[in-house]
């Protein structure tokens, strides 16, 4: 494979669909039925090269595969597959990633229905100016609803369905008419082959053998290996190292030109010397106009890392630098707790970013972490007329020196049965939620919420779909800022203040959440050998109490010759789990505590 | 000076691993079988008390204990081809402890007649409960008047009696407790075993335990409570709590256990049996091949079992975790030369202050509430 493809032989799409709609599987289906990959490399998930993704089936890097295809009418086509995340932390990600395509995939399972967040990214295709083509997945199952789920996509989405492709990704049926269908549909990439090269920078990523790959598309010209390249964002020049397509594994290639997507190496140092959405063009010859590039991502969730054992604070700093290099939409700052000792105040880009940044760097790079509850940005505006933004609750000044806080408010449109209207209404409003629209489509509400993100950071996400037995599809978008009662919640256990649990609440929910929390903590810390009080208090006022009793009895009934070895291990083991606990003067907190505490049971 | 086992004495454990059937709270290295070859077995457990008998022979040996399994499934022949092959090897005490753990029920104890006569001079009865209902849900093959026919038949032919029972079971109140307690001890001779039910992972109690279909078991306060007036009950009746679970009337206490609490050494003979051998100087933890197939396959080679050195400090942790389970606690100076270092006084002055400790005349002992939170008070002094 060293030559390039011309344009009306290529077709470049994604797949949009819902987590669990089945869009993994479908790609999988695809690399195998075109013998992209032997049968014997085959593996689930093929583009989900992660531990991470693999376990939970989810995308959360962009990734690519070519794959040829000869069509029925008789010619070899290229088909660029660019799979995409699909939680709305990652919307980002997407966006840029539909730009470097002309057509999408909509995956939906014909046994559920339109979700939000298939809406979400959808109406991001649609703003692409994709050609789309849906596609109804899991037909073989008998709860199957062909029918109703076209009507629904035509009502809801608003394209025609009347073509959808019915297919099982399971059973590899109607795979074939899949790609048929990519062929005939979607649109060819344009460009000229002549002009001076133009590349949209898709991703990147670090991979420790080769340094930092880039993801390309090619939108005008022809880039070789070898070629002396330049950034126009960044202003950087590199001479291509090598130059593949994914086919998934590297495959190294001589030229792409328009309309081809590839990757490259450059000795390019940090992932950070590499903008998404940047334009690369050739040193010599570089083209006139950049590409519009996009706005980059913004944190809106904070949270505390700390190492469980003080002494790997420099290893964390090591991992948490190395995963930055990979991620630019990844902060973090030094922080100092009174309780946890060193380590770094990280944004994210959401919860699950958050969870996936935790796991690899405990997993990755075998650091235990503590993880404080997540907050949001609040801006503080100071009696001085100063606007400070406050990551940390812990870091809350004094209310004298405040003149009103503003918190950052969200967008949420929440796709639910009719069955569970009532309850998710009920949870939007316990949230201080602001009814924004109520329509029905196909047979579903679509509810739309004005919410605060600190309401919605947290747990909302799990208590909608448990509410909802996971039938409701939930997608958010951020609006702006807002002024409210904001309080600052600290927790004392054992008489000590724990300033890794203070958080900052609404002043009329303060007493419920101080509550639910002491409840929570009553539960979660486990049980001395003396009586501990656990109590909520804003400033100096206690609101709520709780006290956990001594525990009396902790003794292994039977301990024999045989079971010498067996016991022994067990404390042993019991001993470093209280290690990885942390102290409040005589009492130990477990890390999970400090997740655990904040989430809301009603 | 004396090797420091002599401190402990000398027992040796017999494990057969078989059993009617296996019950849902046992963790212990039991197998169901239709067919047991007696002969096949009664020729491997030879084989092995030779083997360990060449290695320490001449010691004074205060204990044998059959254990399993159910070692009242063994033909009593069987029992006395092996206590006539340690007797090859190893001088008894006078007062030689000869145990073997039977099931009571009516089958089993027509055994008892021939498994005196062959030498044993004690029985531990697995009751476990005096009510119907739980046997039945402890997965007891025997029923209440079995247990106590066997009791009583158990009694004509040993000097020395005790039987097991097991409390905190699902669904009993402290009432319940009492009250079975209570005909316990009216039925018992000089011991009783009366073990809080524990729930262990890969056991069918513990599988059901995971998925939350365990029900009605005591929470702690009640299991405390249940502890607390297991203690009183046994005293009342003049029984002894010389260990957390083991009480003994007039002295009558386990010589064989005290071997282990003792810390002293002990050979293990049978599939999965764990040993502890001081051997050139050098104490050995030991274990058996735990399959029963494999274990009468590699018997009489190498291959039967792995042994690995313990340091000091591993030494001297196992001596805490055992010894504090006696009412005569531990002594520091033998702590210390185990360990190569003393106990850290630091916390054993925190663990008196706080009325879980007491130390006196070079031993450092468990107060009642210090007893009740054993596992505390290990885990604070284990290095």
């Amino acid at each position: 494979m060293s030559r390039m493809t011309d344009l009306k032989h290529i077709r470049n799409f994604s797949i949009v669909a819902h987590i669990d709609h089945g869009k993994s599987t479908l790609a999988d289906r695809l690399i195998q039925l075109t013998g992209t990959v032997a049968e014997r490399d085959m593996k689930e998930q093929m583009l989900d090269a992660m531990d991470i993704e693999r376990e939970r089936g989810i995308t959360i890097k962009a990734n690519s595969v070519r794959i040829e295809y000869p069509a029925q009418d008789g010619e070899t086509y290229v088909l660029n597959l660019i799979d995409t995340p699909g939680h709305v932390d990652f919307a980002y990600e997407v966006s840029r990633s539909m730009q470097a395509v002309e057509g999408s995939l909509l995956v939906v399972d014909s046994t559920q229905g339109v979700e939000a967040q298939t809406l979400a990214n959808v109406y991001q295709a649609i703003d692409a100016d994709h050609e789309i083509v849906p596609v109804l997945n899991k037909i073989d199952l008998p709860a199957s609803e062909p029918e109703r789920v076209k009507e629904q996509i035509e009502d809801v989405i608003g394209i025609d369905a009347s073509e959808a492709v019915e297919i099982s990704a399971k059973t590899g049926l109607g795979i074939p008419e899949v790609l048929e269908a990519i062929v005939q549909r979607l649109p060819a990439p344009q460009g000229t082959r002549d002009a001076p090269l133009k590349a949209m920078l898709v991703d990147s990523w670090y991979d420790i053998y080769l340094g930092v790959v880039v993801l390309i598309r090619v939108m005008d010209g022809v880039i070789r290996k070898g070629d002396q390249i330049k950034m126009m964002k960044t202003g950087a020049t590199y001479k291509l190292d090598r130059l593949s397509v994914l086919r998934p594994a590297m495959k190294d290639i001589a030229e792409l030109g328009p309309g081809e997507i590839g990757v490259f190496t450059a000795s390019i140092k940090q992932v950070r010397d590499t903008k998404v959405g940047d334009t690369i063009t050739h040193d010599k010859k570089p083209c006139d106009k950049a590409l519009p590039g996009f706005k980059p991502s913004v944190p809106v969730v904070f949270c505390g890392l700390f190492p469980v054992d003080s002494a790997e604070f420099e290893d964390l700093r090591d991992a948490i630098e190395k995963l930055a290099l990979n991620d630019a939409s990844f902060s973090y700052e030094m922080e100092t707790s009174a309780a946890l000792g060193f380590g770094f105040r990280c944004g994210f880009l959401g919860l699950l970013h958050l969870e996936v940044i935790r796991d690899r760097i405990e997993r990755e790079y075998d650091i235990e972490l503590i993880t404080t509850a997540p907050s949001v940005v609040y801006h503080l505006y100071m009696k001085d007329g100063e606007m400070k933004e406050l990551h940390n609750p812990a870091d809350m000044p004094d209310l004298t020196y405040v003149d009103h806080v503003e918190e950052p408010r969200i967008k949420a449109t929440i796709l639910v049965p009719d069955d569970y209207l009532g309850d998710v209404l009920k949870l939007c409003q316990e949230r201080r939620g602001i009814q924004l629209d109520l329509t029905y489509v196909g047979g579903r509400a679509m509810v739309v919420y004005d919410l605060p993100l600190n309401e919605v950071v947290f747990d909302f996400y799990d208590r909608l779909k448990s509410i909802t037995k996971g039938y409701a599809s939930f997608d958010y978008q951020m609006t702006g800022y807002r002024q409210d009662n904001l309080v600052k919640m600290s927790v004392l256990v054992n008489d000590e203040p724990v300033d890794a649990l203070s958080m900052m609440v609404h002043r009329d929910r303060a007493e419920m959440r101080g509550r639910a929390m002491c409840e929570k903590l009553k539960d979660l810390i486990p049980r001395h050998m003396f009586k501990i009080p656990i109590q909520a208090a804003i400033g100096g006022k206690v609101i709520a109490r709780e006290t956990l009793s001594a525990l009396r009895k902790d003794v292994t009934a039977k301990c024999y010759g045989g079971d010498a070895t067996r016991k022994k291990k067990l404390l042993e083991k019991q001993k470093a789990g209280k290690k990885k606990m942390r102290q409040f003067g005589k009492v130990d907190i477990p890390q999970e505590a400090f997740i655990s505490a904040l989430k809301m049971d009603s | 000076m004396k090797a420091d086992w002599h401190a402990g004495g000398f027992g040796l454990y017999i494990h057969w691993p078989f059993c009617a059937a296996k019950c849902p709270y046992c963790d212990f290295n039991s197998h169901v079988s239709a067919q047991i070859d007696q002969a096949a077995w009664r020729e491997a457990y030879l084989r092995e008390i030779a083997r360990l008998g060449r290695e320490t022979e001449g010691r004074v040996l205060s204990s044998v204990y059959f254990g399993g399994g159910t070692p009242s499934l063994m033909e009593p022949e069987t029992v006395a081809a092996i206590l006539g092959e340690i007797g090859q090897y190893w001088p008894r005490a006078n007062d030689i402890e000869i145990t073997l753990e039977a099931n009571p029920s009516s089958v089993e104890a027509r055994r008892f007649a021939g498994y005196a006569e062959a030498g044993v001079n004690r029985v531990s009865l697995g009751v476990q409960a005096l009510r119907d209902d739980d046997l039945k849900a402890l997965g007891r093959l025997h029923d209440v008047p079995q247990a106590r026919a066997a009791l009583d038949v158990a009694k004509a032919h040993f000097g020395r009696v005790s039987f097991d029972l097991i409390y905190a079971r699902q669904h009993q109140t402290l009432d319940d407790w009492r009250g079975e307690l209570s005909e316990a001890l009216d039925m018992a001779a000089d011991h009783l075993s009366l073990y809080q039910l524990t729930i262990e992972p890969g056991t069918a109690f513990g599988d059901r335990y995971a998925v939350g279909k365990l029900r009605g078991l005591p929470d702690d306060d009640l299991g405390a409570d249940m502890y607390e007036l297991t203690q009183e009950m046994t005293r009342n009746a003049g029984f002894e709590a010389y260990e957390v679970s083991n009480h003994a009337m007039n002295g009558s206490v386990s010589r064989h256990n005290l071997v282990y609490w003792r810390y002293g050494d002990y050979a293990g003979i049978g599939p999965g049996a764990h040993g502890r051998l001081t051997i050139e100087g050098q104490k050995r933890a030991t274990v058996a091949t735990a399959a029963p197939g494999l274990w009468l396959r590699d018997v009489g080679g190498d291959g039967a079992e792995s042994r690995s050195a313990l340091s000091g400090p591993e030494q001297a942790a196992e001596y805490l975790m055992m010894g504090l389970r006696i009412n005569e606690g531990i002594s520091v100076s033998r702590y210390r030369a185990l360990a190569g270092f003393g106990l850290d006084e630091g916390k054993v002055g925190a663990l008196c202050d706080d009325g879980l400790l007491e130390f006196a005349d070079d031993r450092v002992r468990t107060t009642q509430r210090g007893r009740m939170m054993l596992n505390a008070v290990i885990r604070e002094l284990m290095v």
